[in-house]
């Protein structure tokens, strides 16, 4: 990605700091060096620690004037090469929605950084959400497919922000970090690797000079990825968000479109397996399924360790990555007619989502927003089903 | 009436996606003609070609990027400044335009262009400017002027209309000029000149919308509007005017001030960086 590096690069060694931070970190030690967001909380101190850190190591900051521009800013960045990166919360992250479906259309990189907060509207800024799983799913026009990955710690900030950047950058898509407001700011130990431990994987490039023919959105591999050019490479091309054919032209017809839109979805699904990632805890015998993610995980493992303890069989599948949704490794435990619990910070958007999958009826722990799910709920909730 | 010269090559082949012809634009429209400036302004800039970016945003002004044989961008509705912000700071060394309508970049797009022009960071803006939204059918939009007809303002447009370049002036450009679509050599030569200055350029381009505005507003073809820049187009030598002389209505018999307004030297927008020691 160009640029000397310097000595204080990436900050190896271990540290005490809190998530929002170490999300930071991870976009400096992936590569990015480009920052466009506009304050909110929770999510402030990513772009303060950024601030900070950004001209320390060649990068830029820029703090824009709206979401709407940060996120446009950042996929012009990405456009010409640079691995760059925004900051949000829930507000910021709808005032995006239109610029993440232009991503998808452009194939442009870039990871989108969500520490969600108590929603809709301003909803409670300061306090936790889990509410956004469904608009980073859905949230822009059309059809598409969702990379998303929901750190429980601060250390997940970090190695996950590294991952969203790769999974980014190999498959040309836009990639969301569903953070939360108590992932953001809680303060734990973080390990931050040596560079040679970091992995960074390439874009794709061109396999033709400048200047020879070129259609920049043609696939040549199984992957369904087209290799891309960065601005100013000699290539000539043209991006559009309109529907377009191999060359980047416009097409306005109904073929071209369904060529065009059925790529950009089958891109994900056929390389999802690269993409999700789930863990598993206590599950080998659990007649109790609990599924959690982001910080409630962090609640569902304390309690299913407390249902040991009372000799429950109880195991918790952590959701590492919500999309694309972990569909097979939710089915491997559901052979049994095993009882699921799906704990999340909203009113039930993946307990649907895991009752059309296992096709039967869930039991949902669920909270609105504004303060964690505590354990003995979660407990509570695999006792009534023990029963 | 004499017999046209078939030539194997033009001048600008280069610079035109030949295989994107024929383009959308209605007859009588002006954004080829301010296009033509703008492939024409690369050619002479001595900057290489490859070099040259332009981003567009969405409406007839930003096909424009779709017909430009460099490296071109067709983002979203607004969007185009933010966009081209990105790619001039990751790739500083590029020459960055955005070719985009009055609707697109004022209205939409309006915040991110009186913030980029107070950052002052070096990328150029190019406005068509024709009064109305043209690719949805004539709606009124900021530039309309009070009173006009529109197809969302069928009793008159009640709104009234920005003034660009004092709008610009205000928010903190570097360069700030007008022409028209009448102008062609001159509106080139601005152009030229946006390229080499550092910081926010922003040249606008009165043009004419003969299905858009002038249906609804007695200016009956292309043509006549050119007429009615030739007869009222008041060249502005010394850049001082008032605020009240900028207004443009073209149903009025009034003059309308071209020219350059702005040409100044603040610092422009640099990245904040740390000394390497």
């Amino acid at each position: 990605m160009g640029g000397v590096v310097a000595e204080n690069t990436i900050l190896t060694g271990k540290h005490f700091m809190n998530g929002d931070e170490a999300c930071a970190e991870g976009a400096i030690a992936a590569g990015c060096r480009f920052f466009a967001g506009y304050p909110i909380t929770p999510s402030t101190e990513i772009a303060e620690h950024l601030a900070r850190r950004m001209p320390m190591v060649n990068g830029v900051f820029l703090q824009m004037e709206d979401e709407l521009g940060s996120i446009a800013a950042i996929l012009g960045a990405s456009a010409a090469g640079m691995r760059a990166m925004t900051a949000t919360s829930g507000p910021g992250l709808s005032l995006m929605m239109e610029n993440i479906g232009l991503g998808i259309m452009l194939e442009i990189p870039c990871v989108v950084v969500d520490v969600q907060r108590g929603a809709p509207s301003t909803g409670l800024p300061t306090m936790p959400g889990q509410s956004d799983v469904m608009q980073a799913r859905w949230g822009t026009h059309g059809d598409y497919e969702c990379v998303a990955y929901a750190p429980w710690s601060p250390q997940e900030m970090f190695d996950l922000t590294v991952l969203s950047f790769n999974i980014a950058d190999r498959y040309r898509i836009p990639v969301f970090l569903l953070a939360d407001e108590v992932v953001g700011h809680m303060v734990e130990r973080v390990v931050i690797p040596s560079s040679e431990q970091i992995e960074t994987w390439e874009r794709k490039r061109p396999r033709v000079p400048p200047g020879e023919h070129f259609a920049p959105f043609l696939v040549e591999d199984d992957d369904l990825v087209p290799p891309m050019v960065h601005a100013g490479e000699g290539y000539r091309i043209h991006y559009t968000g309109l529907t377009h054919d191999e060359q980047g032209y416009p097409d306005m017809s109904a073929e071209r479109h369904h060529h065009l839109v059925t790529r950009l979805v089958n891109k994900v699904r056929i390389n999802q397996e690269k993409m999700i990632i789930t863990e598993s805890y206590d599950l080998e015998d659990a007649q109790i399924v609990v599924i959690a993610y982001g910080c409630t995980a962090r609640s569902a493992r304390r309690a299913v360790r407390e249902a040991r303890k009372l000799g429950i069989a109880a195991g918790l599948l952590r959701l590492v990555s919500l999309w694309p949704f972990p569909a097979d490794q939710i089915l491997e435990y559901a052979s049994n007619q095993q009882t699921f619990i799906v704990a999340e910070m909203n009113l039930g958007q993946m307990s649907r989502e895991v009752e059309r999958c296992i096709k039967r009826p869930v039991s949902g722990v669920v909270h609105a927003g504004g303060a964690m799910i505590p354990p003995g709920k979660i407990l509570a909730a695999i006792q009534e089903a023990a029963r | 009436m004499s017999a046209p010269i078939i030539v194997e090559e033009h001048p600008l082949d280069i610079l035109i996606r030949a295989d994107r012809m024929p383009h959308i634009w209605c007859p009588g429209c002006g954004i080829g003609i301010a296009m033509r400036c703008y492939a024409q302004a690369i050619l002479e800039s001595g900057i290489a070609v490859d070099r040259h970016i332009v981003v567009s945003g969405i409406g007839c002004s930003g096909r424009v990027a779709g017909y430009m044989n460099v490296d071109s961008y067709h983002t979203t509705h607004g969007r185009a400044i933010p966009f081209a912000m990105g790619i001039k700071l990751a790739r500083p060394e590029l020459m960055v335009t955005i070719f985009s309508g009055d609707g697109d970049l004022v209205a939409i797009g309006g915040n991110h262009l009186i913030h980029a022009a107070r950052r002052n960071i070096d990328i150029n803006v190019i406005c068509i400017n024709n009064f109305n939204f043209g690719m949805t059918g004539g709606q009124f939009g900021p530039t309309t002027p009070k009173g006009a007809l529109a197809t969302t303002a069928p009793y008159g447009n009640p709104e009234l209309p920005f003034n660009l370049p004092y709008l610009l002036a205000a928010s903190g450009a570097n360069y700030v000029s007008r022409w028209t679509t009448l102008h062609a050599r001159q509106l080139k030569e601005a152009m030229l000149e946006s390229f080499s200055k550092r910081g926010f350029s922003f040249v606008e381009v009165l043009a004419p919308c003969p299905v858009g505005f002038g249906k609804s507003n007695n200016i009956d073809d292309g043509l006549e509007e050119m007429v009615l820049y030739r007869n009222r187009c008041v060249l502005v030598d010394d850049g001082d005017v008032r605020e009240d002389e900028l207004v443009i209505d073209l149903r009025e018999d009034q003059p309308i001030m071209i020219g350059k307004f702005i040409d100044r030297d603040r610092l422009p927008y640099q990245p904040v960086k740390c000394s390497a020691d």
